[in-house]
């Protein structure tokens, strides 16, 4: 039968004939904690008394407290590092980054089944994985198992068409998606990401788009693994971990959704859902004190470089901070290297190590009561950046940037 | 076998209740420490949560309940404020999974008909909620089989320990 992205993958890797519904027990070839999720999940594994199945495959990534606040959040590192060295397991620590662009960067494949105890994880349905976020308990079994269970998703398939106007990316696109389907218009289900938009999109877009897939319910934002997939691998010496990968033509879907990428215009997600969308331009009027570039949504090099050509030879707004967290270590080195951190700080902002730094609300940037901030993040719910008073908009690295400027929400198209 | 009932207050939630509301990012720091997470369990919803719940106690909520991040911490502290069973009109993928791992039992149906305080009783062998307050009955949709086998073993860590694979 002709197969969606996901029933093929999940057929290869369980060597069954996988079909939207089905339960199919398949290989990990990755799974992965960070250090919020990963002391629990320890916990779990080590009451099943089991080694690490595969502990090359097995990775702590040390993110989302970095540098560490506070003395139990040093703890909790110093217990994941130490459940490292025992178990002889990969470990990525301080100023790594963040894991989403690491495991984009130097781990997943096409075709790979990855699981992490981080709902976004489905970033890496961008280079072609059947990628996903579970809880403590099964991130656990994987470590132990290496294997896991899966209901095969139904699909939707997207199909985006079109060239995106200046100042409008795949950013705006994900906002638009998510507002026009809802928070949970996707519950359970697959993404599927094609088109001609699609074949043409950079990495770094698809990245994003991925990423976000978890704010619409879904289980996989998947894309296909294309020439692009293939030059993104080379790039981080792993060609030879290219295989190509389609939908099969006559795949069943559950819903076809269009999208013409040229109707798109800057768009925001305003507090407190990722569903609740609207065009920049009219929430403009809006007043913010922070601005937050980064997170494995937005924390790439190709962001930087955006917000750099949108504040070079401008000074952010004096009532509004700029955070920039550069997603990895990598991103960072290369934004150095091509000058964007100079005009990033000269313009006022503050650049904070890579890591999650002030997305979830731990440190880093937390909001004062009353406060708005403008992130490129992937979630705006009450409370998020530590403070229930405060609230947060959802929007491009280029609108963040245009806003940083201006203090209030601002599309970027208005900016010179 | 007897049946499964369960019996105590309903805490009336509304949609959309993420985990930040559930166990909100700051207090990581509290991860390792269980007992001191738990007393701030459902606070960015209702801080009040903690203090009013009683052992048996449910959570019944409206549409999309857990979505966002994949903690697990989230349906744990849920399970250790008392809190017996979670209904609601719909839950986010994650959540489900994580709280039947965790031994939670989580019932799809129409809770538009509960409000906060009600007592109900569940029967969760025959999948009827009967709302003793306002006398009248719900019934929610089947768990499926897998996680059902998983949810009799108490979650999945006493699943695997007993059987020491997935049996499907
Ligand atoms: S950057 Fe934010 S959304 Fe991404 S993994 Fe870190 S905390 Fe989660």
């Amino acid at each position: 039968m002709a197969k969606t992205l996901s029933e093929k993958i999940l057929s290869i890797r369980s060597g069954s004939d996988a079909n939207a519904g089905d339960i199919v027990i398949v290989p990990v070839d990755l799974a992965f904690v960070q250090d919020t999720t990963g002391p629990l999940t320890i916990r779990q594994f080590k009451e099943t008394g089991k080694k690490l199945a595969n502990p090359s495959h097995t990775v702590i990534f040390i993110d989302h407290a970095v540098p560490s606040p506070n003395r139990q959040l040093s703890n909790d590192h110093q217990f994941l590092r130490n459940f490292a060295r025992e178990y002889n397991c990969l470990i990525s620590d301080y100023g790594n980054g963040v894991c989403h662009q690491l495991v984009a960067e130097l781990l997943a494949n096409p075709g790979d089944i990855i699981v992490g105890a981080d709902s976004h994880t489905v970033t890496a349905g961008a280079v072609g994985a059947f990628a996903t976020g579970m809880g403590s308990s099964d991130i656990a079994v994987a470590f132990a198992l290496g294997k896991t269970w899966f209901r095969v998703p139904e699909t939707f398939k997207i199909e985006i068409t079109g060239k995106f106007s200046e100042k409008v990316d795949s950013k705006d696109l994900i906002l638009y998606l998510i507002g026009r389907i809802g928070a949970d218009g996707a519950t359970y289900k697959a993404l599927e990401f094609s088109g001609d938009a699609v074949s043409k999109m950079p990495m770094s877009q698809r990245l994003t788009i991925a990423n976000m897939a978890v704010e619409a319910g879904a289980k996989v934002g998947i894309f296909p693994s294309d020439n692009i997939t293939r030059k993104h691998l080379e790039k981080q010496g792993r060609g030879d971990k290219f295989k190509e990968l389609h939908a099969d033509d006559g795949a069943k879907y559950e819903k076809i959704i269009k999208i013409d990428a040229s109707a798109l215009e800057p768009m925001v997600s305003m507090p407190h859902t990722v569903d609740n969308v609207a065009p920049a331009r009219t929430l403009e009027g809006t007043k913010i004190q922070q601005v937050f570039i980064g997170t494995c949504t937005n924390g790439r090099l190709e962001d930087m470089a955006i917000a750099a050509r949108i504040l070079k030879d401008k000074t952010i707004h004096p009532n509004v901070r700029l955070i920039v967290a550069p997603a990895s270590r990598n991103v960072l080195s290369m934004a150095i290297k091509k000058g964007y951190i100079d005009i990033l700080i000269n313009a006022g902002g503050t650049i904070v190590p890579p890591g999650c730094a002030a997305c979830l609300g731990l440190h880093q940037g937390v909001l004062a009561d009353g406060e708005s901030c403008l992130s490129t993040a992937n979630r705006n719910f009450k409370g998020r950046m530590g403070n229930p008073e405060a609230s947060v908009y959802l929007a491009s690295p280029a609108t963040a940037a245009a806003s940083a400027i201006t203090g209030e929400i601002t599309d970027p198209r208005k900016v010179k | 076998m007897a049946d499964v009932i369960l019996k105590g207050r309903a805490f009336k939630f509304g949609d959309n209740i993420s985990t930040d509301h559930i166990i909100p990012g700051r207090y990581a720091h509290l991860r390792s420490n269980l007992p001191e997470l738990a007393k701030h369990a459902m606070e960015d919803a209702d801080p009040s949560f903690p203090q009013k719940v009683n052992k048996g106690d449910f959570i019944v909520a409206g549409n999309n309940f857990g979505l966002g991040s994949s903690r697990e911490h989230a349906p744990l502290v849920i399970k250790m404020s008392g809190v017996s069973a979670i209904l609601a009109k719909s839950v986010a993928r994650i959540f489900f999974r994580n709280a039947i791992n965790q031994g939670m039992p989580v019932l799809i149906c129409d809770t538009d008909k509960i409000t906060s305080g009600d007592e109900l009783e569940i029967n969760l062998s025959r999948g009827i909620v009967t709302n003793l307050t306002t006398n009248t009955q719900l019934t929610f949709g089947k768990i499926p089989q897998v996680m059902l086998n998983i949810l009799n073993e108490g979650g999945l860590i006493p699943y695997i320990n007993k059987y020491g694979d997935f049996k499907l």
